[in-house]
């Protein structure tokens, strides 16, 4: 494993006000163009359209934390995945109000029928609901909480979440997949590589296990990437 | 929540509550001065200068009296997939359109095939402007004040035989000039068509303008339809070809996806598209919903055309 580049340290405690930055940063021209009259005739439009994407791709920025952290051996990546993460809920929480509120303005009846009848609204509703435990259990204190291991599992959650938001953005399109579809073929390469990560660490535990069972002095050092 | 801050809005822009705004629109509007997020856009014209206004009023008796759609909001948010899938892309990208010279054939079951300049094809007709609700499938509305004549007009020049029973349109096929015809996500060149009766019927329009000026060309230059009861994506732009055949045409919203757009399309409240309810609509410029009227409000005129007809089955 490559070592980390020095050279990114010394600028260590500037990363995640850095990151936190950029990340705000499409809210932030959204509600400055808002503000001065800068989005469309249709301002519904704009704002759905821009938290929906956001959402989309801070679940995607996520993703690519981990495979760049194994695959450049820089820890900063580590440290940015919970604050994407976290942008990619609050992404969403505006997506979703903006449906309940300037589309819908809260008429449940409305509501509960789009959440029963309309498989993009439900798809999409299934990966907000699955990044909120996600998010509630994203602190320091409920990281502890829940303990490492469950908390691993429990954050797998996020791989359907990814799913379930380009299925959402499939079925919501009219006629024009080609944005969908890239964000789903992105999407893939992002969970096929945990797929071949998964398959080569089980494949190389065997081996081991294999090795350790036969005679000692037959065993081989074992290569243990994952 | 404090009822006094609701934000202040000129009184001339303020539209009759009772006509314009459900009781869930003025509670958006309470909810959204409380959180004071406030903005022009959001409330309907704000400054808008006033050769962007068309006169409010009827002059005929087909304009509706509401407050047209300003000449941005008509021009500025399309939707013609021709020149892309995005409701900026249409003005983008249709600056290099050339809507002249132009022809429109005329073919199928008429006396006398043949392709007509534009001008000869219009020539001794009058020209109106009509003040039209329009209607998309996907939730919103304009009112727009179209310049056209009637189809009616043009047919009578056309001598549709006995047989015709359907209009089927055309749009140009022009993927140099129209960036979204390059790509298949819809078959080109779109296709649209009525029943006879439909097309007959005098509030069918083929617009020529609108704003008292030509046509933009992302507003379907230089020759459109429309028909102000039915969903928008049955008024074809950019026509090139108008035949008279015997049998229901294809159309191609209908082709992408049947389940989703009907051949009638007629704007109706109660057959939910399957992906959202057409009970309700924001018309551009306001922050609330509006009811959404069977044919958007032409059931007097046009509904008897359908007598009979399960709307649910036809839609």
């Amino acid at each position: 494993m490559a070592s980390p580049p020095r050279r990114f340290d010394s600028f260590r405690f500037l990363l995640k006000p850095l990151a936190f930055f950029l990340a705000a940063t499409p809210f932030l021209f959204l509600l400055y163009n808002y503000y001065t009259d800068n989005l469309s005739v249709n301002p519904l439009d704009d704002i759905t359209d821009t938290t929906g994407t956001w959402t989309l791709r801070m679940i995607v920025i996520t993703l690519t934390m981990t495979p760049l952290r194994k695959i450049t051996g820089w820890s900063g990546f580590s440290r940015l995945r919970r604050m994407s993460g976290v942008y990619a809920f609050f992404y969403g929480t505006m997506h979703l109000m903006t449906y309940l509120y300037f589309d819908k303005f809260f008429e449940w009846g409305d509501i509960a029928d789009d959440l029963t009848k309309r498989r993009f609204i439900i798809v999409g509703f299934t990966a907000w609901s699955l990044m909120l435990p996600l998010a509630l259990t994203s602190t320091d204190r409920m990281t502890k909480w829940v303990g490492g291991k469950n908390w691993k599992r429990l954050h797998r959650l996020v791989y359907v979440t990814a799913i379930c938001g380009v299925i959402h953005y499939l079925w919501l399109v009219k006629a024009d997949l080609q944005r969908p579809l890239t964000y789903g073929a992105i999407v893939a390469v992002l969970l096929g590589y945990r797929i071949v990560v998964f398959v080569r660490g089980r494949y190389a535990r065997r081996e081991a296990a294999k090795a350790s069972s036969v005679p000692p002095a037959a065993s081989l050092p074992v290569d243990s990437r994952q | 929540m404090s009822f006094n801050k609701i934000p202040r809005v000129p009184s001339s822009e303020i539209t009759p509550e009772s006509q314009y705004y459900t009781r869930r629109s003025w509670l958006g509007m309470v909810g959204l001065a409380g959180v004071s997020m406030v903005s022009p856009s959001l409330l309907g014209g704000g400054v808008v200068p006033p050769q962007d206004r068309w006169p409010q009023g009827k002059k005929g008796p087909n304009d509706t009296d509401e407050k047209p759609s300003t000449f941005k909001e008509i021009t500025t948010y399309n939707n013609f997939y021709e020149f892309g899938t995005d409701k900026s892309d249409p003005e983008e990208n249709a600056g290099s359109f050339k809507p002249r010279p132009w022809t429109v054939k005329i073919d199928g079951l008429v006396k006398k095939p043949a392709t007509f300049a534009l001008d000869d094809l219009l020539k001794g007709l009058t020209q109106e402007d009509r003040i039209y609700r329009m209607r998309c499938v996907e939730g919103w509305s304009m009112v727009i004040p179209w310049r056209g004549v009637m189809l009616a007009d043009i047919m009578k020049k056309a001598q549709p035989l006995p047989k015709a029973k359907y209009v089927a349109f055309e749009t140009v096929y022009r993927p140099d000039e129209m960036v979204g015809q390059r790509r298949p996500y819809l078959q080109w060149p779109y296709v649209e068509g009525l029943r006879m009766d439909e097309a007959m019927h005098p509030l069918t329009l083929l617009a020529t303008g609108l704003y008292g000026k030509d046509l933009p060309n992302q507003n379907g230059a230089p020759l459109r339809l429309v028909t102000p009861w039915k969903y928008g994506f049955k008024g074809i732009k950019s026509i090139v070809r108008i035949s008279f055949v015997e049998q229901e045409p294809p159309t191609t919203w209908n082709i992408a996806a049947p389940n989703e757009y009907g051949f009638y399309s007629n704007v109706n409240p109660d057959v939910d598209h399957p992906r959202w309810s057409q009970k309700t609509e924001r018309r551009i410029g306001e922050f609330g919903k509006r009811k959404t009227l069977p044919f958007n409000g032409y059931a007097e005129q046009v509904a008897s055309m359908y007598a009979g007809m399960d709307l649910k089955q036809n839609y």
